[in-house]
């Protein structure tokens, strides 16, 4: 086996892994909000959630039907001997852990309309890039982003009259009009920027942030706090039916704006937040660290 | 029939509208018997296309959902993976329908509006949650797939007539009475964003 097959095969096991197994940040979390619900509802809710988990493991199967669509965020270094070859490998680890875990067909050819049947398709898996100058490591974030929580995505670009209370307003809004249907407690990704499109990848990259980590800005970190504590005091609760905790927590991302503009997004993880983290050496040897005792 | 075991309560299909009329929004509900996959494209047939449905829901429940299915031999199959798919986008047929099938327990993911909490009213029906994500637990609460009808609407669209046993939770979201769990709850909720983001607000004047 070459160094690109091992290390296809490595992603794809992984990949198939995180269909089955959630994070160990994310585990914590919905056992700490499950104990803190009290109404026999948002108790049935989690207990049918621990249920769910533990059987995907015992049975080895995907935990969600939905296995979403494939998002690498790949911070690699430019000494990191497949670079060359790793936005074609990622594409065929998806394939391989699409036919291995199974997961299900989700890449839809746009205007064509049809279904690849492989999980792949033009631009899919996603993989955005960051390149790490002087190294030889590589660093995976993956994701899969179902259909539910991806829905409740929106960015636009308010003006600074609106400031940081626009922001939250535009947050708070779409909690309780997408929200209930994405399946809370949701990870909420908020991209503070300059436009569009600077703003929309920053949310993302928000929900690839281990739960309970705070931005380093003061005033954002302050943020991040207000906004869950105040969507957690709407009341939507586990699967939107009512509850103390809607949330797993708010991460905001940011960079610096024009003065005209203030670009704002969100996006969200839904409570099965199927987010994995790996990392290579230049040999290829790796370490996982969003899953503990992970056996490829 | 409606029964209570263990502290459950139970619904064994064939359900009656005289088995709905005490079962409450909120309410939480198991289902035995008769459980048939029916999304979009079959919602279209039965409402749009006037076409006969293949499978007897009358009574019965449906289930908003696309499973993962494995063939087994001799023309059987095996559940691996079911959740609920978002019922909204069933809401526009589900007035015709019901009143059509006669179906009695629609299960699904998420609320639904007036046209089905109408149908729930008018013909003795209801609308439940399965909490969304659990795939694995539903899977393992259909104890067999006895047949599978206009399966040329592939794996997800096919209508998957199932036997299930004791599966949910469901929470009833739409009741007999045309109570509706999320619009009531919708208004609470905008109440609370509202007094939300004036509190917020107050505290993140960073423009200055």
């Amino acid at each position: 086996m070459n160094n690109v097959e091992k290390m296809t095969d490595i992603v794809a096991k992984f990949v198939a892994y995180t269909a089955k197994k959630l994070p160990d940040d994310v585990i914590a979390k919905l056992e700490e909000l499950g104990a803190k619900e009290d109404s026999p509802m948002a108790k049935v809710i989690y207990e049918t959630m621990f249920r769910n988990q533990e059987l995907a493991v015992k049975l080895d199967r995907p935990s969600c039907q939905d296995t979403g669509v494939l998002q690498f965020w790949v911070k690699c270094g430019t000494k990191f001997p497949l670079i060359d070859d790793l936005e074609a490998l990622l594409k065929e680890a998806v394939v391989k852990a699409t036919f291995e875990a199974p997961l299900r067909h989700n890449s839809v050819e746009t205007f064509d309309e049809y279904n690849t049947g492989k999980n792949v398709g033009k631009g899919t898996p996603t993989v955005f890039w960051d390149i790490v100058p002087h190294s030889d490591k590589c660093e995976i974030y993956t994701y899969m982003a179902g259909g539910g929580c991806t829905l409740p995505g929106q960015a636009m670009v308010l003006m600074p009259g609106e400031g940081y209370e626009g922001v939250t307003k535009f947050v708070l809004d779409r909690m309780t009009s997408y929200g209930l249907n994405a399946c809370p407690p949701l990870l909420v990704g908020v991209g503070v920027a300059t436009s569009v499109e600077t703003a929309a990848l920053l949310s993302k990259k928000a929900l690839m942030r281990p739960i309970g980590s705070h931005n380093p800005n003061e005033r954002a970190a302050k943020m991040e706090k207000l906004l869950e504590d105040g969507i957690n005091a709407i009341g939507i609760g586990p699967q939107g039916m009512g509850g103390k905790y809607s949330v797993l927590g708010v991460n905001i991302e940011n960079t610096a704006r024009h003065p005209s503009a203030i670009g704002v997004a969100v996006n969200v993880g839904c409570w099965s937040h199927r987010r994995g983290h790996i990392i290579f050496d230049k040999d290829l040897n790796y370490e996982i660290t969003s899953h503990t005792g992970v056996i490829l | 029939m409606l029964e209570i075991k263990d502290g459950k309560t139970i619904l064994t299909t064939p359900v009656s509208a005289e088995d709905l009329k005490d079962i409450k929004i909120g309410d939480i509900i198991y289902l035995n018997g008769s459980l048939t996959t029916c999304r979009d494209v079959a919602h279209r047939r039965v409402v749009e296309e006037g076409r006969e449905i293949p499978v007897d829901v009358r009574n019965n429940a449906i289930f908003h959902a696309g499973p993962i299915i494995r063939p087994l031999p001799d023309d059987k199959f095996e559940m691996v993976s079911v959740g609920p798919t978002t019922s909204m986008r069933m809401e526009k047929f589900e007035y015709e329908f019901v009143k059509i099938t006669g179906v009695r327990v629609i299960v699904g993911k998420g609320g639904m509006r007036e046209n089905t909490a109408r149908a729930c009213k008018e013909f003795g029906a209801i609308h439940c949650v399965f909490p969304a994500g659990n795939a694995v637990v539903a899977a393992v609460e259909v104890e067999e797939i006895v047949k599978a009808e206009w399966r040329d609407l592939g794996m997800p669209e096919t209508l998957w007539n199932c036997r299930v046993k004791e599966f949910g939770p469901l929470i009833v979201s739409i009741d007999a009475q045309g109570r509706n769990y999320f619009e009531e709850m919708k208004v609470e909720y905008n109440k609370n964003k509202d007094v939300q983001i004036e509190e917020i607000s107050k505290q993140v004047g960073f423009i200055k």
